[in-house]
């Protein structure tokens, strides 16, 4: 309604003083009315994507595996779990990666430290 | 003191059977005798280690359960650690982290419970509104 009576005032008068009326504005209004301002915006960037039109993928959101599948007996001696959370390398992988929660991966760090030190999982490279 | 402990060690993989049944019947033995007690033995079997110990490749793996308090615990790392065919083993606490699984499964069996009381409930309200609205 009040972008209706603005372009039509626009349209009318087409006045100077009423451009700094519509740029202070917010700018999370309503940007399809007709009038091109100077400041128009790309629409935000969802993600660390960068510039606009960057998004060539997108990105699934992570979830906690151990929320999810209400695993929460997190024990060293499951390999087979603990192995789903480790590199090639033998490192832990880190929560950004693989989107664990915070008390979940205290709690698998500690548990895969802990079948490290009884050899059931590698310190450092493949467990030969 | 009740505490309740894992205790997980390594033999040598050409460990002969009686010789580990040996072994851990004088652990056993050595666990009763100071007053803790054994909950369960599980022998998991040779099992390849993610690296080398002690020039092995390989390892028998053994898994006790012991009740007892934190002496008895040093006691027993003592004897493992002398134990020549012993090449490693790890102690971990486990009834904190037993009674955190056992509150949360209570947590959880509770939540499952409540909900089937609760949809019948607004339905009887709307049972005794209705006759209400009638007359």
């Amino acid at each position: 309604m009040a972008e209706e009576i603005r372009a039509a005032a626009a349209a009318h008068g087409s006045s100077v003083g009423d451009r700094p009326s519509g740029g202070d504005r917010p700018s999370g209004g309503d940007r399809s009315s007709g009038h091109d301002r100077g400041e128009r915006r790309p629409p935000r960037p969802g993600g660390p994507g960068g510039r606009e039109g960057g998004r060539k993928y997108f990105r699934r959101k992570k979830v906690c595996k151990f929320c999810v599948e209400k695993i929460e007996a997190i024990n060293y001696k499951d390999v087979r779990l603990l192995a789903q959370f480790v590199a090639e390398s033998g490192k832990i992988v880190p929560r950004r990666l693989t989107g664990v929660c915070t008390p979940h991966q205290r709690r698998l760090s500690s548990a895969i430290k802990q079948a490290r030190n009884i050899a059931l999982l590698p310190f450092a490279g493949r467990a030969s | 003191m009740n505490r309740t402990y894992e205790l997980m060690f390594i033999v040598r993989p050409d460990m002969v059977e009686e010789e580990q049944d040996k072994l851990i019947s004088t652990l056993e033995t050595a666990v009763t005798s100071s007053g803790g007690n054994v909950k369960s033995v599980e022998k998991m079997g040779k099992r390849r280690l993610a690296y080398m110990v002690r020039r092995f490749h390989d390892g028998i793996y053994v898994l006790l359960t012991v009740e007892g308090g934190g002496g008895l615990i040093h006691e027993l790392e003592r004897r493992l650690r002398v134990t020549e065919p012993v090449i490693k083993f790890i102690t971990v606490r486990i009834d904190e982290e037993q009674k955190r699984l056992d509150k949360i499964k209570a947590i959880r069996d509770a939540r499952r419970k409540t909900p089937p009381p609760a949809p019948p409930a607004p339905a009887v309200e709307a049972g005794g509104e209705t006759p209400a609205a009638t007359a």
